[in-house]
């Protein structure tokens, strides 16, 4: 029996300790009408052997793709070391560390990696993870209207995730809290400040900040936090892990910081495996510490007084209040955490920071050369992180099409998520794309808008 | 000794990153960062070493018995693991087009039939990222469709007291008042309490079925008839599907909209708190309902279903379509159990939480419900014994701990004194269980002959007990160089 050791002489001896005469006496007290036991979809077990040609087979079939999408899920490279050591039974196989003394592995690399995300985010404190950067949003703005306590409505710009923004909407409309979304300015692809004034004279818990943006475009986030704390809303920062070894952390921004940290911690060691398992991320300061929802480590001592770690403020969570806790979230990410942090560690800052710039770089010039194709027209005017959305003058499905026939994933088509954006594709080349590689996408567009066109 | 103590400045990792900065820079300086993040600098053989160590200081199911009750804590196959991480399926992008991604869209499908066929459901999403998201859907779900028919008067969620915290806490969540219902004598939902608390307000019913208490509630139909009669909907908290599975099928019981907790029944690792999935099924009249996106099956190709095909869903829980490494796992697992091996998972995990339980009570412990079937998990209660020696759960479970064992869940359900929630799960062999029997039985002894050792366990491990107190009123939550 598969991953059953039991023999029939095990069976027998513990049926006899029981007091019963078969296994199926066990379930008497199911009533009969409700047994059902019949399974039509389930097809016969295989072996260890065939499986695996199985699913082999399956893997070919959706084979490799030189890819310049983005769009929230980025490839980076991840150090060999990172998942060998995540795969180990004692972080794989182990739970949530409820036993301290029997889990100090696991809890001392969740201190470590709030450490190295606080650090990162310039933010005072962090929880040890959500599910990922979309329901992490959602939490931030129901813990901005929990602190906040007269406003329940958030101010979202459209130049956050698409995703992001409907995973926030159904999420937070259960309790009765408003989204408000704010345009962006088409020249430059910046949430509108001018546009803000009309909420002026209104109330908001929050309002939240992408930086990059999903156009990844830069955003002018001291103004937009300024604004925010000008009229006593917290800012929740929307970041990219990675880019923030380049650029201000929300800590940083405006006069007194952003409130709110969070984000897709995919980039940091996480494959893109077709959306998940991610991790999200969230940081704050430390006066909002007790609003934060999510497992936190903190560190202590033991009977004896050397160091540990534990599981604390608990007093927040499901567990302990029930009906009163800051969020439902019970598990985390805590495996895809241990890859973060074993990444961060490997990589170090100077990593991250080669990382950050190569990216950046890379998609400078992918964008410096489609530039240069008649019929391509990079659309906003701002300055860019390690995205950047192109116009083409021929439709652009089609383009995609024909790049994907030969083995190039050549980007997102942003008309799927903001209408007006017509034939525009979202382009990304991280630290993974050669020079040949960004030869190789430029030539095939070439070769594209000249068939097309 | 945190990783960061081992750094020092400058030292790097020379393959793992580009090998210079790149000239190009077009950051403007007012958005650059100034100082760098408080990141170690250390060799990747330091980190491998630091890592490997911390690894070790685990309990896991790959190196001890963990009867974590209510968690199912059952082996983890390798070949799941290996076969999900094969480099097609890692590297593939969310945003892919679904044409180069049919493989892997094929297991995605047929899971979610496997999953409808197992749990008597008409539908599954596969989105939901976790248990407690999986409520919150469920929950959203179940508003949705009071709202759709215009009965706004449904306020209350019904929820019994041995349910998980997160079962009232997602209610909450869902913008709903919580109406908790007691326990009898027995471990069985108090019918007269139930009856007397639904309602014209009622919007549904949240029920684990086995209890939290290891029973099976024999009077489910009987609960499904008088809620739906009151014009709420049922919902059932998979988190104990373990212990019917291929028995019971929970669309048969009468339950409206289900999650089920792929990490605990269909074996996928708990990674140290985790990632996890929890699919969730509705029945016919959540149908609409149902979270997208949800993998198609049309003119022999698959495709998602979106806000185009679904335009009444509750709409998307996660960034892409939820922790899909997670869901191929389970796949793998299911192919590699079969239709026969689904019956065997219920069986077995009965016959060893049974026999766990007889020998425990051979020994003089108290169970918690002894005239019940145990469900895959049963209770015993410490009370008796904190009474006469002051020895409680929490030292009994520490004790463990020294003697190689993982602790019992502890003081969960909130509603049976001291109690040890035990689940031992199907992939326990009895020669495992016995010597779990041995230890809980030199503890025993341990209690009546010396029991302030008992209660300043654990002894042996690397750490004495940990000051939790301390924890939480000396806020330390993340490492600062300067001490």
């Amino acid at each position: 029996m598969p991953f059953i050791p039991h023999t029939e002489e095990d069976v027998a001896e513990m049926l006899a300790s029981i007091g019963a005469k078969s296994i199926d006496e066990l379930f008497d007290e199911i009533p009969a009408e409700l047994k059902t036991g019949k399974l039509t979809q389930v097809p016969v077990g295989l072996s260890e052997m065939e499986i695996s040609r199985l699913m082999h087979g399956r893997a070919q079939k959706d084979g490799f793709y030189l890819s310049f999408i983005g769009a929230g899920a980025y490839e980076h490279h991840i150090p060999a070391a990172v998942w060998q050591i995540t795969t180990r039974g004692e972080f794989y196989s182990s739970y949530t560390p409820y036993q301290a003394e029997a889990s100090q592995g696991t809890l001392q690399l969740l201190y470590e990696y709030q450490t190295m995300m606080a650090s990162l985010n310039g933010m005072d404190v962090s929880n040890a993870s959500l599910y990922d950067g979309a329901s992490a949003l959602a939490e931030a703005a129901l813990m901005a209207v929990r602190q906040h306590r007269t406003s329940r409505r958030i101010l979202i710009p459209q130049t956050v995730h698409p995703i992001y923004r409907s995973v926030t909407r159904t999420i937070v409309r259960n309790q009765n809290i408003e989204v408000v979304e704010i345009p962006f300015d088409p020249a430059t692809g910046q949430v509108a400040i001018d546009k803000l004034d009309q909420f002026a004279q209104e109330e908001f818990a929050a309002l939240v900040i992408p930086q990059p943006n999903f156009f990844g475009v830069l955003e002018q986030v001291d103004a937009l936090t300024d604004w925010a704390h000008g009229k006593q809303s917290l800012a929740i920062a929307v970041v990219n892990p990675t880019s923030l070894a380049m650029l201000k952390p929300p800590g940083e921004w405006g006069q007194r910081g952003a409130d709110i940290a969070v984000g897709e911690g995919q980039p940091l060691g996480i494959p893109l495996s077709s959306g998940g398992p991610y991790f999200g991320f969230m940081a704050c300061k430390q006066e909002l510490v007790r609003q934060m929802p999510g497992r936190i480590i903190g560190r202590t001592t033991d009977l004896e007084g050397k160091e540990g770690f534990a599981l604390t403020l608990q007093a927040r969570e499901q567990h302990i209040r029930r009906s009163k806790a800051t969020s439902n979230i019970c598990t985390n990410q805590g495996l895809m955490v241990t890859a973060a942090t074993i990444y961060m560690s490997l990589i170090g800052p100077e990593g991250l920071y080669r990382v950050a710039a190569q990216s950046h770089a890379n998609t400078l010039a992918l964008v410096e050369q489609l530039e240069k194709l008649p019929g391509v027209k990079k659309v906003f005017g701002s300055p860019f992180f390690h995205e950047a959305a192109l116009q083409l003058s021929v439709p652009a499905d089609k383009v995609l099409n024909s790049l994907k026939a030969q083995g190039v994933l050549g980007g997102v088509l942003l008309e799927n998520y903001y209408p007006d954006l017509k034939n525009t594709l979202l382009v990304c080349a991280t630290e993974t794309k050669t020079a040949e590689d960004i030869g190789k996408y430029v030539e095939m567009l070439r070769l594209a808008l000249a068939a097309s066109a | 000794m945190l990783i960061f103590e081992h750094s020092r400045k400058n030292r790097r990792n020379y393959s793992q990153a580009p090998s210079t900065r790149p000239a190009k820079n077009n950051i403007p300086d007012n958005l650059k960062r100034k100082t760098a993040p408080l990141l170690p600098e250390v060799s990747e053989m330091d980190t491998v070493r630091h890592y490997t160590r911390l690894s070790q200081k685990n309990f896991s199911i790959d190196t001890e018995f963990y009867p974590l009750g209510s968690c199912t804590m059952k082996y983890n196959p390798r070949a799941c693991n290996s076969l999900a991480m094969l480099p097609q399926f890692l590297s593939r992008h969310p945003l892919a087009p679904e044409d180069t991604g049919q493989g892997f869209l094929a297991c995605m499908y047929e899971l979610q039939e496997i999953l409808k066929d197992v749990t008597g459901m008409s539908a599954v999403s596969l989105t939901s990222m976790a248990g407690a998201q999986g409520e919150l859907i469920g929950i959203t779900m179940i508003r949705a469709y009071h709202e759709a028919r215009g009965d706004t008067e449904r306020t209350e969620i019904i929820i019994p007291d041995a349910a998980h915290g997160t079962n009232p806490a997602t209610a909450v969540m869902c913008g709903y008042k919580v109406i908790e219902i007691p326990t009898d004598r027995d471990g069985d939902v108090d019918m007269e309490a139930l009856k007397a608390a639904v309602g014209p307000r009622t919007a549904g019913l949240m029920l684990t079925n086995p209890s939290t208490l290891g029973v099976f509630e024999k009077k489910v139909a009987e609960m499904s008839r008088i809620v739906h009669e009151a014009g709420g909907l049922l919902y059932y908290d998979g988190a104990n599907l373990n212990a019917v599975l291929g028995k019971v099928k929970p669309g048969d019981m009468g339950f409206d909209v289900i999650h089920m907790n792929l990490h605990k029944t269909f074996s996928t690792p708990h990674g140290g708190g985790g990632p996890g999935a929890a699919p969730v099924g509705v029945a016919d009249c959540l149908l609409p309902y149902l979270p997208i996106p949800i993998v198609a099956y049309e003119q022999g190709v698959y495709r998602w279903l979106t806000e185009k095909d679904r335009p009444q869903s509750i709409g998307r829980l996660s960034a892409h379509m939820g922790n899909a490494g997670v869901l191929l796992r389970a796949y793998i697992y299911v192919r590699l159990l079969g239709a026969e091996g689904m019956f065997r998972i219920s069986e077995y995990a009965t016959l060893n939480a049974n026999y766990l339980m007889a020998e425990l009570r051979k020994l003089g412990f108290e169970i918690a419900y002894p005239n019940r079937r145990a469900s895959h998990e049963f209770i015993v209660t410490m009370k008796e014994i904190k009474d006469k020696t002051g020895v409680t759960a929490m030292n009994l479970a520490k004790r463990l701990l020294d003697k190689g064992f993982h602790a019992p869940t502890t003081y969960f359900p909130l509603l049976v004194p001291e109690c040890l929630l035990i689940e031992p799960a199907e992939t326990e062999s009895k020669e495992t269980l016995d010597r779990f029997v041995v230890a809980m039985k030199e503890i025993l002894d341990e209690i009546a002959t010396q029991p302030d050792m008992v209660k300043s366990a654990p002894h042996d491990m690397p750490l004495r007990k940990i000051d939790d107190v301390k924890a939480a009123r000396e806020l330390d939550l993340v490492w600062n160089p300067a001490g």
